[in-house]
This record gives structure tokens, sequence and C-alpha cells, in this order.
């Protein structure tokens, strides 16, 4: 009995820390923020702070430059999600076969992942350059094209442009993981399929992808929230620019909070955005049909 | 497909890969290397006539870079360093026990990771100007070490999974508490695994931007991300310092991830199989 009472002590001392500091900066700020979604509640106007219900709601459905914001985000996510998945699927498959150099190889590839985004949009800015870049210099020469492309200043190529940069960036995570899942999968599955003679294609579908498919579930559910919510990239590449083409819903709040200091509609923004976080974690748990996946 | 074939398109494949991960690195490093007439004329060099260090001289000299990059290591290492207290504590409550409210403590971890962290940001910088520290660099301790938390105790608690018990319960035996056989038997089994989660930690603090820029105005105070932040509204076409600037913030992260790299992929894949 008070083994056991001591045991209830040591559990919470240990948790009380953590679970402490997460009420006090995490949780508390975050309701907070969500209260402001309803409020007019202005950094340079701080007197006048109010509660206006839904107005905030109502004034961004009504402005183009957040539903533009909207389709952009469908669009980023769809589109690095799935680039970023299938190369890093690609490379897995082929670097989980022992090689010499592999090691140093992965190093090599996989370092994109300890850059902060927004250096890579640095970096980027500076290739996608329209006089100086290298990306315009390197199509010319390989006579892909014969005049310069602005990427990030001509709107229809913008949104395509920071798109790969995204892609570049996230490619790493999926091979990471999926490469660590490939080589949890045990050599004697392998086995039976070989005496069963199946191909390689057969050992695909039936070993490999059921044994590392939640692992793809769990990947893909989790980038793409990450994805919808770093705006890091853009904001160091065109900073939703040229005349907001390419904010996507997260660089539109920070946008709203850095520069117009309008906490109350950069938090309706992010309310929006829980709200379709919360929509497609529940289709997507229910088109996987794995409710496990939530079960942490 | 013959296998000859089948490995010449792999090994291609691999080829095309390499080049463009690394060459947009490669470009930055030679940017920074040029001098100024070179990197702003035509036909662009892919290797550069003549090596300079001037746009590192000029870094130093129009901006004071080298009390940024203190800043930013004694943020990065403190908060990292509190982080793994904190979370090793927490994290192996949570691998050796079941209690009431253990899953929803997990979940409530998992759901912070999830949510738009921005809706927090503008509480928060209200919160540090109440406790009297915006312009300071405690504010960013605290911010980093409360944002890693949730994350280090999955990591940690994944390597944790992998300690059999009946190491700690031996050692308990022999006359041990739990906190001293969990400091003298477990910690340096685990040591791999916590310096891994270290340096993720880290490169995490190393890289945050969004909050240094709303917390520290203060030119001694402020951290490399901010600095280059503030270049780029300043210097936007000084693309011989923006590079190496970019080069010198690039450099820690991407050796400790290399040399990490095994270990975080180790603690990861724990994380997401068993949560």
């Amino acid at each position: 009995m008070i083994a056991l009472r001591k045991q209830r002590t040591y559990i919470l001392l240990s948790l009380l820390p953590a679970l402490v500091l997460l009420l006090i900066f995490t949780f508390y700020p975050f309701l907070q923020g969500v209260v402001m979604a309803f409020q007019n509640y202005v950094l340079f106007d701080l007197t006048n702070v109010r509660f206006i219900g839904f107005q905030n709601f109502v004034t961004a459905f009504q402005d183009a430059k957040f539903l533009k914001a909207m389709t952009n985000s469908a669009y980023w996510v769809f589109f690095s999600l799935t680039f970023q998945f299938l190369i890093g699927l690609s490379l897995a498959l082929i670097l989980r076969k022992p090689f010499k150099g592999r090691g140093v190889y992965q190093g090599f590839i996989f370092y994109s992942w300890a850059l902060s985004g927004f250096l890579i949009g640095l970096i980027w800015k500076w290739m996608f350059n329209s006089q100086m870049g290298v990306i315009n210099d390197l199509l010319m020469r390989i006579g892909l094209i014969d005049t310069r492309i602005g990427f990030l200043s001509d709107p229809d190529w913008a949104m395509s442009s920071v798109i790969i940069a995204n892609v570049w960036y996230g490619i790493a995570f999926f091979a990471i993981m999926l490469l660590a899942a490939l080589q949890s999968v045990p050599a004697d599955l392998y086995e039976a399929a070989d005496m069963d003679g199946a191909g390689s294609i057969r050992k695909f579908v039936n070993v490999t992808f059921p044994f590392i498919l939640p692992t793809i579930i769990a990947t893909t559910l989790l980038r793409a929230i990450w994805i919808f919510n770093d705006p890091t990239i853009i904001y160091g590449l065109t900073n939703g620019g040229p005349a907001g083409t390419t904010h996507i819903l997260s660089s539109l709040m920070l946008d709203k909070i850095i520069y117009g200091g309008d906490y109350g509609m950069a938090s309706a923004i992010g309310v929006t955005m829980i709200g379709i976080l919360i929509l497609y974690t529940i289709f997507y748990l229910f088109v996987t049909k794995s409710e496990k996946v939530g079960d942490f | 497909m013959k296998p000859r074939i089948l490995t010449g398109l792999k090994v291609l494949y691999l080829a095309l890969h390499f080049v463009i991960m690394v060459f947009p690195l490669y470009w930055i490093v030679i940017t920074s290397l040029k001098p100024q007439k070179d990197i702003f004329s035509f036909p662009l060099q892919y290797w550069p006539k003549q090596f300079t260090l001037d746009n590192y001289i000029q870094i130093f000299k129009i901006s004071k870079f080298h009390i940024y990059i203190f800043n930013s290591l004694l943020v990065a290492v403190l908060a990292a360093a509190i982080v793994i207290f904190i979370a090793t504590l927490s994290a192996y409550v949570m691998a050796r026990f079941q209690f009431r409210g253990h899953k929803q403590i997990m979940m409530a971890f998992f759901v912070t990771q999830m949510l738009p962290g921005f809706i927090a940001l503008a509480p928060l910088y209200l919160l540090m100007a109440d406790l009297d520290l915006i312009n300071s660099r405690m504010s960013l301790i605290i911010c980093y070490t409360v944002m890693l938390i949730p994350f280090s105790t999955i990591m940690l608690r994944g390597f944790f999974q992998r300690v059999p018990s009946s190491l700690e319960e031996a050692a308990m035996i022999d006359g041990c508490s739990r906190l001293t056989a969990l400091l003298r038997v477990i910690i340096p089994v685990m040591l791999p695994g916590i310096a891994s989660t270290f340096i993720f930690a880290f490169v995490q603090n190393w890289n945050e931007l969004f909050m240094a820029v709303m917390f520290i105005d203060d030119e001694a105070l402020k951290t490399l991300p901010v600095a280059m932040n503030s270049f780029v509204m300043k210097f936007d076409v000084d693309w011989g310092a923006m590079s190496a600037g970019t080069v010198l913030s690039v450099i820690p992260t991407v050796v400790l991830f290399a040399f990490a790299q095994r270990f975080i992929v180790e603690g990861l894949t724990q994380g997401a199989e068993k949560g």
C-alpha cells in the first residue's frame, strides 16, 4: 500500500514540470487565441478590444485573398505531399538493400531536413531569381527555354515554384520514415513468398506494402497537417507575393500577425484551419479505415 | 527487364537525386565564395575563377554576427538541455507505468503537434509582456522548451521502451530507489537516444524564427534567424553577404544531423509505429 502510494507520488512528480509548462505556455495561450477569433483584437487599437461574434469569419470569407489562400492551401498540400511521398518511397525502396557508400549517400541527400524552412526559402529565392538565377541559366543552357522565366514574380509560376522548393525539402522525411519501416519487415516473410514463387511485384503488393501500410497512413496524415500548418518556406521565398498569389492559410495568418497586428483576424484564420484539419483527419481515418492510427 | 538494366536505372536515379539534393547547398556555398563582381556577371560561373572570403568579412562588418551566433548557441543549448531534463522524467513514467489519465496525457502531447501553432503566437506575446520578458533571451528559452517537450517525450519514450525493465528491477532489488536506478542504470544505457533527442531539440531551437522575431527587437539579443530575417529586409540585393550568412547559419545543424542521423531515424520510427 505504501509502495503504491510512493509510486503514485513518483509518477505525479515526474509529470508535473511537463504538464504545468504545457498548461501555461501551450494550452492557455492556445485557448486565448481561439477566444480572440471572436474579438476585435488589433495590436494598434488595444483600447477597442471587444467581442464581435463571427464578424472576423464573415470578413475573411468575403476577402478574395483569403479565398485564394484556401485553394492555394489545397494545391500546396496535395502536390507537396504527393511528390514528397512518391519520390521518398522510391528512394527508400532502392536504399533498402545495403551497398557500399550507402551511409554517406544518405548523409548527403537527407541533410535538407536539418535546415530551416526560412533558409531553404532564401536559397531557392536566389536560385529562382529571374535575372541571376541558376535555374533559368541551366534551363537556357539545355535549350528548354529561350527567355527567362520570372519563377517568383510571375503569378502563373509563383505557386508552382514554392511547391517545388517544398517538395525538395520534404523528400528526406518520407525517405527516412519509409526506409526505417521497410527495414523492419521480417525477412522470413520474404522467404515464405520466395517459396511460393512470388516475383518482385507480387512480393511488394502482398508482403511489403501491407507491412508498411500503417507507417504510410501515419506519415501521410501527419505530414499533410505539418505542410498545411507550416508557412516558413513561403515566408522566406515569396512572403506571399506577388500580390498575395502564393499565400496559403498559415502564411496569411502570419501576415496578419506580423504586418497587421490583427490578432483577431489571424485567430479566425487559425480556427478555420483547425476546422479543416479536424474534417480532414476524420475523413482520412474513415477512408483508410484505420481508427487505430489516432489511438496513440 | 534484365537485372543489369534495372541496376543501371537505379544507379542513374540515385545519381540524379543526389545532384538535385546537393546542388542548392553547393550553389549557396559557391556564391558566398565569389567576389561581388562575379556574383552578378554573365555567364554564371559554376566554378569561381577567384575565391574570396570577402562576403564573410563583410557580414561581420555590417552586423554583429558573432553576437547573433552566441545568442543562438546560448538559447538553443540551454533550452535543449532543460527539455532533456523534463522530457526524460516524463518519458520514463510514460514508458514504464500504466495509470489513470495515461492515454489522455499521451493524446495531449500528440495534439500539440498538430495544432496550427500561430494561434498561440499572439497570446504568447501578451503573456511574455505580462511576465516582463519581451526582449529577453529567457522568453525564447521558455517557449522553445515548452514547444519541444511533447515531441521529445514521445521520442525518448520510444527509446525507454527498448530498454528491458528487468534492468532497473534488478537494481531496485539491490537497494536502489527508482530514481537512482533511473540515473545510475537506465540513463547510461539510453545515452545514444538522449544525445539524438538533444541534437534534434537543438536543431529545432537553432532554426526557430517567428517567436524570435516577435519577442526580440534588441540588436544585442537577436538570434541568427532573426538577424537573417532583418538582412532580407535591409540588404535584399546583397546576395554575397546573404549567402555567407546562410552558410554560417546552416553549418552547425548540417554537421550535427550528419552525426546523429542514424539515432534520430531509430527514435522517430519507434515513435511513429508504436506512438
